[in-house]
């Protein structure tokens, strides 16, 4: 189970655990935030961790709270450490790999919901079935969420309701989540009372 | 009706494949044309051998989007239980007779960027229909195919004639082996693998590549397993208030057949999970030998599936 | 090659009536008596309730595997007027053309063989010849070749077909939701939702998980054969008739939930009714499911005295968090009390017919 302790909700929101070394030729590792942490568990766990470190390419970008843990895991000795200021400039570099990865890669995502649901996607387009994707939640609980009347997607969210950041309409967080969008729903909430909102509550930290 | 719809066909060819293979070609009764289905898919023919029921799963072999008719091929089991020698001695071209509707177990994973196919034998028969499909609407794949020997590799010729950079043969009595292992590191990423043949290739192919680092949702397999024989033993049918006996070549569920109760059915061979039935008790030890049942289930002792798994004890008492 | 309608034929049979702006749809005497009224008994929880999509009593919604009634023309150009504000609503990931194909076959053999005076289906080969008279088409094409349609098989169909549509691709022992017409939906996303396995497109609904209604459902869908459909009954409520109560549009048509009034609520309210048909595609392996909505004006409801009476005390009694489900909570009292009015008191036969 996830280190994260997150309240019960319904079925379509995403479970983590906790990453284990398993065998690969390849071993890439996405990871933002705190979930570096979870990185260099992982690695602890390891029964050949000098030949895991020899086969590792580890994506990184710091957290949305601005957790930045690139020393330690540059200090891994990992055959490829690449550091990315933030996820939209990570992704590209994902997509590059897999665009001639082979089977027999191993994935590590770590870190919040909104790297780990974008890494996932991009390695899912592959035809790579997302039940054999390691994710282990770490860090900030802020939400990647999408507003199903313009389709925008805010990232970051910490409140409900919130204001979606392109049709500007206010919105509850669903704990619905879409793999392919990597995203939870959120649905205005004034629709039959417009201009009924009800205060901000911070739910995500 | 236990085994759902079925279809009404008359056996139009039988072909000598090789010395152990005969091929089965079945057209539709009235004339109309078969349903269209999906490669992977096996249909359940319907035998009735000298007054005993017999219902054998065979993959269709056959190019799905040819209507005319459906192929089977059979592999002649001189040890098994009967079916397959019922097939070889008594279906002669005219024969009327009842298979099920296509059934698909073992489905292709149509968003796969490639699918590496593994074939033993007679396993190869589900993929010759998948690489018919993917030949009509495209897809990348890969097939490595090993037989006993060159006589007993069915229908390599045509497979290597239609795809000759796709297919690789094997032959046992030339020592030829896959290497595997360097066969499933050359796959890109979205490969999926199909495996079918012999147990013990099977396992093989399985094991290799979670080994390897092949994710578990991407490696796919299908075995039927016979239901196989054992000592006789009885039955207490709660819900009908039958008790039947099931003789040493008979399984659980054609004895209930038999005796005319009507349970349900798909595969008969361990793996769809549709005959799945509730022991009220038990006295003794359920054989399991399905694919269905979880590994706790069957220790648990609280389900059974009557096509395949049988019994031994003092008594058993099952939800029918 | 479009998919423009050419209207006109049967005009005396298909209404002309709109589901927006001034909301002209009624149903006529005979319509009201062929209503799927959805309840056989005088309470409702929810239950897997499946039985085989085998032709029905002459004249019913179940007599053909597709009905078409007397809405048809108005709810397809209804679809076309959704699709050309948000084409979103309809949507196929790349893996299932194939099914579409087996959607299409499907459709225009059942329609062909079951309303010949509306629907012809000619066949040489892979070359066919469609006419849909009704909606004033009629295309040439080769099966299996997706340059040979305006849209692909899958579009194509459906925006000749009442009901939402979604196909399900079958993987790993479960149902994956990879497709989508979706424009008379009670309140969910099909782009939201498309790529989901079963338990997760069903995850919003309440109460069912617990009682085992999906994990039941789902394995006895992945059994389900080629040449055996199955069907049954979903349920809400709308105010107006309006067919596409997407999430979606929730802010323009989420506000005339507020509009009942004790006088115009047996006008304005209505018993949306889900008849959902599910059928194993042969090519592909998928599962497609048809999604009919059938729209019941309360007033036309209750002139048949025994669901009258029945409606009543399913809604007076239904479980509170269903009725939140459904959205139809803040309306419930003022439902009962209007349904109040038709409810004498008297038993009700067992089952759904109106006479029986």
């Amino acid at each position: 189970m996830s280190k994260t302790a997150f309240p019960p909700a319904i079925k379509s929101r995403p479970v983590y655990g906790v990453l284990e070394p398993r065998p690969g030729a390849v071993h890439l590792v996405v990871a933002d935030g705190e979930g570096a942490g979870a990185v260099t568990d992982m690695l602890a766990k390891a029964a050949d961790r000098a030949g895991m470190l020899a086969a590792m390419h580890i994506i990184y970008t710091p957290g949305p709270n601005g957790t930045d843990q690139t020393a330690m895991l540059a200090a891994l000795g990992a055959k490829q450490c690449y550091r990315a200021p933030t996820i939209p400039t990570l992704l590209p570099r994902l997509t590059r790999v897999l665009s001639d990865a082979h089977m027999g890669t191993q994935f590590y995502l770590a870190g919040t919901e909104g790297l780990i649901g974008q890494a996932e996607r991009d390695i899912m387009a592959t035809g790579f079935p997302h039940h054999d994707i390691q994710k282990e939640h770490r860090g900030s609980t802020v939400r990647r969420v999408q507003c199903v009347h313009c389709k925008g997607i805010t990232e970051n969210v910490a409140t409900d309701p919130f204001v979606c950041s392109h049709c500007g309409l206010s919105l509850f967080v669903r704990d619905h989540y879409s793999r392919r969008i990597a995203a939870f729903q959120g649905v205005n909430i004034d629709a039959e009372d417009p201009g009924q909102v009800p205060p901000p509550v911070v739910r995500f930290t | 009706m236990s085994g759902g719809a079925k279809l009404k066909v008359r056996v139009a060819e039988v072909v000598n494949v090789n010395d152990m293979i005969k091929r089965f070609r079945f057209v539709s009764l009235d004339g109309s044309p078969m349903p269209a289905f999906s490669g992977g898919a096996h249909t359940v023919v319907e035998m009735d051998d000298d007054g005993v029921r017999r219902l054998n799963p065979y993959s269709l072999m056959s190019d799905p989007e040819d209507r005319s008719a459906y192929e089977i091929s059979v592999r002649r089991d001189d040890a098994g239980r009967g079916g397959s020698l019922f097939m070889h001695r008594h279906v002669t071209p005219g024969l009327q007779m009842e298979i099920s509707y296509p059934v698909n177990l073992f489905p292709l994973d149509t968003r796969a960027r490639k699918h590496l196919m593994i074939a033993g034998g007679i396993g190869i028969t589900p993929f010759l229909a998948q690489i018919a499909q993917l030949t009509h609407f495209g897809g990348r794949f890969e097939l490595h195919y090993a037989a006993r020997s060159q006589a007993l590799g069915a229908y390599m010729d045509r497979l290597t004639a239609a795809h000759p950079a796709q297919v690789h043969c094997y032959f046992d009595d030339q020592g030829q082996v896959i290497d595997l292992a360097r066969v499933l590191s050359m796959q890109p990423i979205g490969t999926h693998l199909y495996v079918c043949g012999p147990k013990g290739m099977i396992a093989w192919v399985l094991s290799t590549a979670t080994s390897l680092g092949w994710p578990e949702k991407a490696l796919h397999h299908e075995e039927f397993l016979a239901p196989g024989t054992g000592m006789p033993f009885q039955v207490d049918l709660a819900a009908t208030g039958k008790t039947i006996t099931v003789g040493t070549n008979q399984s659980l569920l054609e004895a209930m057949e038999a005796a005319g109760v009507d349970a349900p059915y798909l595969c008969r061979g361990g793996a769809c999970g549709q005959c799945e039935t509730n022991v009220i008790a038990c006295d003794g030890a359920i054989l399991h030998r399905d694919h269905w049942l979880t590994a706790d289930e069957h220790a648990a002792g609280r389900k059974i599936m009557p096509c395949v798994s049988r019994f031994e004890g003092k008594s058993l008492t099952i939800d029918r | 090659m479009s998919l423009d309608f050419n209207l006109g034929a049967f005009n005396d049979y298909f209404r002309n009536e709109t589901f927006r702006d001034d909301f002209t749809y009624a149903n006529s005497p005979a319509g009201i008596r062929r209503f799927p009224f959805p309840f056989d008994r005088d309470d409702y929880m929810y239950s897997v309730n499946m039985e085989p999509h085998v032709p029905g009593r002459k004249g019913s919604v179940f007599e053909h595997a597709f009905d078409v009634d007397e809405h048809y023309v108005s709810e397809m150009i209804d679809r076309a007027k959704v699709l050309a504000s948000d084409p979103l609503r309809c949507q196929s990931l790349p893996h299932m053309t194939l099914a579409g194909w087996d959607l299409l076959e499907l459709i225009m053999e059942a329609k062909a063989r079951d309303y010949p005076q509306w629907f012809t289906l000619t066949k040489d080969g892979n070359r066919w010849h469609w006419i849909n008279r009704p909606l004033g088409i009629d295309h040439h094409f080769t099966f299996l070749d997706d340059s040979t349609l305006p849209y692909g098989p899958f579009e194509y169909i459906t925006r000749q077909t009442q009901g939402d549509f979604t196909l399900q691709d079958e993987r790993d022992n479960d149902l994956w939701m990879d497709a989508g017409m979706v424009t008379s939906q009670a309140d969910w996303s099909l782009d939201f939702d498309i790529g989901m396995s079963f338990m997760e497109w069903h995850a919003p609904v309440p109460l069912a998980h617990e009682k085992g209604i999906f994990d039941r459902a789902l394995k006895f869908l992945l059994k389900l054969q080629h040449g055996a459909p199955v069907r049954r009954f979903n349920w809400t409520m709308t105010v107006n008739p309006l067919l596409d109560t997407a999430p979606e549009t929730y802010p323009v048509w989420g506000p005339t939930k507020t509009s009942l009034t004790p006088e115009n609520l047996g006008q304005k309210q209505h018993l949306r009714v889900e008849l959902q048909a599910l059928f194993r595609l042969p090519r592909s392996n998928a599962i497609a499911f048809s999604i009919r909505c059938y729209l019941g004006r309360f007033e036309e409801l209750v002139t048949i005295p025994k669901w009258g009476r029945r409606l009543h005390r399913v809604i007076r009694d239904i479980n509170p968090d269903v009725a939140a489900y459904k959205g139809f909570l803040r309306n419930r009292d003022a439902m009962v009390a209007w349904l109040a009015g038709y409810d004498d008191g008297a038993p009700t036969s067992p089952g759904f017919w109106p006479e029986d």
